[in-house]
This record gives C-alpha cells, sequence and structure tokens, in this order.
C-alpha cells in the first residue's frame, strides 16, 4: 500500500480561505520565487507579532520564497526601554532615561555584528515594530529593500519618543501600518495591512463540546451560567479593571454572570505581572471572576474558553488591531470592544458587536445581549464570514506579495505582470 | 473569435499623509491629490479589507454622513458615478464643485473628531495573468464561481476605466460575440457594482451566466442559449 499523499499547508488553508485564494497567491508568488526574504522581529513566543510570523514564514516558503525568520536578543533594560517606546507610541506621555536609550543602541549593534551576513544578503528584509529598528543603520553593505513594520497604534505617539525613533525607519525602503488612521509621514512609501488570523493555529480550531467544559471544569467555571470572557496580555491599555466594573455593574441585572480574565505576558513586556497583581486584587473575594495568567493555560484553553463564553470583550483603552477580537468573531462570538485602534474597523454595533467608551456601556450592551439570545447567534455568523472573506492570513500573506512586487517594480501605481 | 483572458490583481493601499477634519479641508485636499487617491476611493474600497457594509459607493461620501454628519453632501457625493468620466480628473473636478455648493449653502463649519479624520490613501494594484483562457462564454457557468474575487475586481469594476463606454470586461467580449447575448449583457448591465461585496458579486454574474447560458456543455457558439 502506497503512502498517503502529503496535504500541503496551502492546501490546508484553502479549506478556510478557498482554492481560489489559494491559487491567487501561487501566481503571485511566482514573480517573487527564489528571492531571499528575512523577518526580524523581539521574541520567537508571545505577542500577536510571533503568532503571526510563526504562519507567514512557513507559508511564503511553500509558495518558493526563500524565508528565514530572526530573533534580536535582548536583556532587562533593553526590553524595559522598549516597552516605553511601545507605550509612548501609544500615547504615553513619559520620559526613558538616556542610561536606557543606550542600552538599546547597543543591544542592536551587537544583534546586528551577529545577523548581519543574512541581513545584508537578503532581496527583503522585514524588521518588525521597534525593537530591532536601528539594524538598518548597521547594515552599510545591504543589498535589498528594508520593510519596517510597525504593528502598533502610534495615531498620537508621545512626540519626544517617536522623534527618537523616527530617525532609524526613515532610511527604510517603505514602511507598514495597520490602518491609515496610523500612519506617520516618512519619506519613503507607506503601505496599510491590516493584521490577520490563522484558521488552522490550535487557538482557532473547532473543538468539540467534551474538550470545552474539560476546561470549564479545570477552572471551575459553570458551563450552565452564562460567562463573559476577556483575553489579552495584562497590560493598562487593554483595561482589565475596566473590564472587572461592567462585569460587577451587568450582575446587578444578571446575578448568575460569571467573568474570565484570561492574559498572557511576553518576553518583552516587564509591566505585565503588575498589572496582573492589580487585577487579581481588584477580582479579590468574588469567586466568579476567574484571573488566569500564563502558566494556566495553552492555546487550546483559550480556544475552549472563547467558544464557551456568551460574549467576549475587548474593551482596550488603546489597541493596534486587537487580534483577539478578530478570533472571538471567528470563533462566532459577538464582541464588546473599546472605541479604538483597530476594534473601530472590526465592530460595527448590531452588525458584528458593539463598540463602547466606558465600562457602563460595556455593561449596557453584555445586559443587551445576554437577554437576546437569537442575536447573540446572530451577530455571531455575520462576524464569521466576515472574518472569513476578509482578515484570514492569507489575505495578509497576499498584500505583503503584493507589496514585495510593487517594491521590485517601483510602487507605481498599476504594475502589469505577465 | 478572440478568448477571454483572465486576469487577476492585487491591490496594496499606500498612505498619502494626507488628511481631512473638514468638509473645506476635504475639498482643499482634493485640488492637488494624487489622482490614484482618487480612484481608491471609488474603487479601490471594493478590494481592500473590510467589515462594514457599503453604504455609498465612495469613501468621501461615507465619511461626511458618519464622521462629519452631513447627509446632504453625503447623499449628493454618492450619486456621483465614477464611470460617467472619461478621466479621473473629469470625477475630480466633480467632487469639488459638489463639495463647494454644499461650502456654499453652510453657515456652520463641520468638524470630525480627531480621530475621524478622512486619510487619503491610494491603491498600488499589480495586475497578472492567469494563463487560463475562455473559449464559450458557457465555460463561464463553471469558471466564475471558482474566480478569484481579485479577477472579478479586475474584469468587472477595474475596466470601467479602461473602456470609453465604461463597461466591464464581460459585457465588452459578449458583445463582439453576437446578438444572442444581448439578454445576458442586458442582465450583467444591471447588476449594481458598488454596493455589494466583490463575494456577492461573484455569485450574481455566476447566477446570471448560470440562467442564461444553461450548462456549459450547451453553450457553444453553435448552440447557445440566449435569453435564459
Amino acid at each position: 500500500m502506497s503512502d498517503p499523499v502529503p496535504v500541503s499547508l496551502l492546501d490546508r488553508y484553502a479549506e478556510h480561505a478557498g482554492p481560489e485564494v489559494i491559487e491567487q497567491l501561487r501566481q503571485l508568488a511566482g514573480q517573487l520565487a527564489g528571492l531571499k526574504v528575512v523577518h526580524v522581529n523581539s521574541t520567537r513566543q508571545g505577542g500577536g507579532v510571533a503568532e503571526i510570523l510563526e504562519t507567514l514564514v512557513p507559508l511564503m516558503q511553500e509558495l518558493g520564497l526563500d524565508v528565514s525568520w530572526e530573533v534580536i536578543e535582548g536583556n532587562d533594560d533593553f526590553f524595559a526601554c522598549t516597552k516605553s517606546f511601545h507605550n509612548a507610541l501609544q500615547g504615553k506621555a513619559l520620559r526613558i532615561p538616556d542610561a536606557l536609550l543606550r542600552t538599546y543602541e547597543t543591544v542592536n549593534a551587537r544583534n546586528a555584528d551577529r545577523l548581519r551576513p543574512i541581513l545584508e544578503a537578503a532581496d527583503f528584509v522585514f524588521v518588525h515594530d521597534p525593537q530591532p529598528a536601528p539594524l538598518l543603520g548597521h547594515c552599510a553593505g545591504r543589498r535589498g529593500k528594508w520593510i519596517w513594520r510597525c504593528h502598533i497604534d502610534v495615531s498620537h505617539p508621545h512626540r519626544p519618543v517617536w522623534k527618537y525613533l523616527r530617525k532609524f525607519v526613515a532610511d527604510y525602503d517603505a514602511s507598514i501600518f495597520s490602518l491609515e488612521a496610523f500612519a506617520q509621514p516618512m519619506p519613503h512609501p507607506v503601505f496599510i495591512i491590516p493584521p490577520s488570523i490563522d484558521p488552522l493555529s490550535r487557538k482557532n480550531q473547532p473543538l468539540t463540546e467534551s474538550e470545552v467544559l474539560k476546561v470549564l471544569e479545570e477552572f471551575s467555571i459553570d458551563p450552565r451560567r452564562p460567562m463573559i470572557l476577556q483575553v489579552s496580555r495584562f497590560d493598562q491599555f487593554k483595561d482589565p479593571l475596566g473590564v472587572i466594573q461592567a462585569y460587577q455593574l451587568a450582575t446587578q441585572f444578571v446575578p448568575s454572570l460569571q467573568l474570565v480574565l484570561a492574559g498572557g505576558t511576553a518576553v518583552d513586556d516587564p509591566e505585565g505581572d503588575v498589572v496582573l497583581q492589580q487585577v487579581r486584587e481588584a477580582a479579590e473575594g468574588d469567586p466568579d471572576i476567574h484571573v488566569l495568567s500564563s502558566g494556566h493555560y495553552t492555546d487550546g484553553t483559550i480556544s475552549a474558553l472563547q467558544t464557551a463564553a456568551d460574549i467576549v470583550l475587548q474593551k482596550s483603552l488603546r489597541e493596534g488591531f486587537g487580534l483577539t477580537v478578530t478570533e472571538a468573531m471567528w470563533k462566532g462570538k459577538p464582541v464588546i470592544g473599546g472605541n479604538t485602534g483597530g476594534i473601530r474597523l472590526q465592530l460595527m454595533n448590531h452588525r458584528t458587536g458593539f463598540l463602547v467608551d466606558t465600562p457602563e456601556g460595556a455593561a449596557m450592551r453584555i445586559r443587551y445581549l445576554l437577554a437576546d439570545r437569537p442575536r447573540i447567534k446572530q451577530i455571531g455568523q455575520n462576524a464569521h464570514e466576515l472574518v472569513r472573506q476578509s482578515f484570514l492570513n492569507t489575505r495578509h500573506l497576499r498584500e505583503y506579495l503584493t507589496l514585495l512586487v510593487a517594491l521590485l517594480y517601483g510602487a507605481e501605481d498599476r504594475i502589469e505582470l505577465e | 473569435m478572440v478568448d477571454f483572458a483572465i486576469k487577476d490583481c492585487a491591490l496594496g493601499i499606500v498612505a498619502t499623509g494626507h488628511r481631512a477634519r473638514t468638509l473645506g479641508e476635504l475639498r482643499n485636499t482634493l485640488r492637488n491629490i494624487h489622482p490614484g487617491s482618487i480612484y481608491h476611493h471609488f474603487w479601490g474600497t471594493l478590494l481592500r479589507p473590510q467589515f462594514s457594509d457599503r453604504e455609498y459607493n465612495n469613501d468621501f461620501a461615507t465619511w461626511c454622513d458618519h464622521s462629519l454628519h452631513d447627509n446632504r453632501i453625503a447623499e449628493r457625493l454618492a450619486v456621483i458615478d465614477p464611470a460617467d468620466y472619461s478621466d479621473l480628473e473629469g470625477l475630480r473636478q466633480e467632487l469639488i464643485e459638489v463639495i463647494d455648493e454644499r461650502l456654499d449653502e453652510t453657515e456652520v463649519m463641520l468638524f470630525a473628531h480627531a480621530d475621524e479624520q478622512f486619510h487619503f490613501a491610494r491603491s498600488v494594484i499589480v495586475v497578472f495573468d492567469t494563463h487560463k483562457r475562455i473559449a464559450y462564454p458557457g465555460e463561464f457557468v463553471k469558471v466564475l464561481p471558482e474566480l478569484s474575487v481579485g479577477s472579478v475586481f479586475y474584469h468587472f469594476i477595474d475596466a470601467r476605466r479602461r473602456y470609453p463606454t465604461a463597461v466591464d470586461d464581460f459585457r465588452a467580449w459578449l458583445v463582439e460575440l453576437g446578438p444572442q447575448y444581448d439578454a445576458l449583457r442586458a442582465a450583467i448591465a444591471e447588476v449594481d457594482p458598488y454596493f455589494e461585496s466583490l463575494h456577492v458579486l461573484r455569485a450574481r454574474l455566476a447566477e446570471l451566466f448560470a440562467d442564461h447560458l444553461g450548462d456549459a456543455q450547451s453553450a457553444t457558439p453553435t448552440s447557445p442559449t440566449p435569453g435564459g
């Protein structure tokens, strides 16, 4: 008996996105076959950037591009500095000590020494977020096009910090922001590419009822009572304390309500533990608030929680895009999200969820939805289909390939290929 | 008979850095903005990821309603059919005139919130040949449901700015094949290209070809099924 024919990764994506989408990717990638592409970021695990690269890199490889993924190495001071960058770019006024800025530059110089051969030989280099941005300045012998990919909401950056970082990214050949509103003036083409989710990742795969029930049991969550969920890092901009306040307001009308806050912390996020402690203090004494930190769950656990939730919240005060919103919509859930950043792009009141500005607003929408179960189902169906059409990683990949072709041919308005 | 060459396209969105917060700023920026930006905000919107239903056929009208809360100008901008203009400069002038008219009649300056400004973007379109060819219209019955939305955009939307008559590629091809396809062409002409998603447009076109031509085998030039 012959061995079964292995199913390619692209074929597996075709099951979700449609075969015509994959065929389009193959044709577009044919223009780029064999070109060397390097992605650089600051962590292999944790956070949205690593999640995106985990799937985009093998997909690009299967399409015939010569792709690698490099991660810069840093110390605690380096990540403290880049976390401050992150907060400042999202609008928080703060001063970063000169010593930390010197560490930032020194760490990048050291990483450049290690990565220079592969970066200078690449046809395209994607540098993700501010952490590795200075690498370009250390690669004088580069021969390819360099693209700075900013995943952060920089619509209202703290200007002194942006001014400092801008000098590192201005010399790139192009930059990418997630939304038009985030784009900053640059002396090079600025592309707009929203992020995406991976329908094949463990946390986006459908689960059986018994798998879901097992997870609920593990965390003592009652499957017979309504449950709302927020999945995100324990970060002040995700407003987990506001979520607890909204839950407390809603329980006055829905006493059986349960709240689950599931958040991880990434290697490059030293503030996570502080916010997590604040959340634990606010939840103290209420057995129906379940705070799960990264030590307690896997992607399968998150998927089970999203599947079990009646409503998913993402009450961010600032948000790059809000991939957890997209993930919840993919699972057919209505989402109540903060009226900010990419969440605003994804949520339409009464159609895919609700945008709110306050804990009170979130509480009101929680009550509204829990009182109308058919509405929850209808909104969830809308949300799933819209994600399928526009926010799977196959669309994200297509836009990266389009950008590469555009840079290869000069970024004219119209490029006609044979 | 010339085969129908199926092409495909992908869209890159490039920010221009220009923004508007009032109707006056919108008008002033429109005067000098790259023509590719006007193309983008009328047509490119259809090919970019979005969650919203299209209430208006262009981004300018949508912004005037949703962010300026000025329904009058939104409605007037929405009736502008870009296919009526032979080039983007003509379309630009019409936009400016409609906005000027509104500015003349209003005494109150409306402002959008700082985070709801109009962001002018432009499109970079990469067009490529799929090397698939359609010899007979009936073949579309099977092929259309499997076309990428990029192909639907290129042949049904983008085509309108490539022909002086502002028709889509399907009708331009069918007219060459003779009057037996007049009914199908008329039906295609009824499909409004601006309000549905490309997925819905693809389904509508597939339905029309199936209704008018039946199965692919019976729809060769020697046995057309016109009129459906």
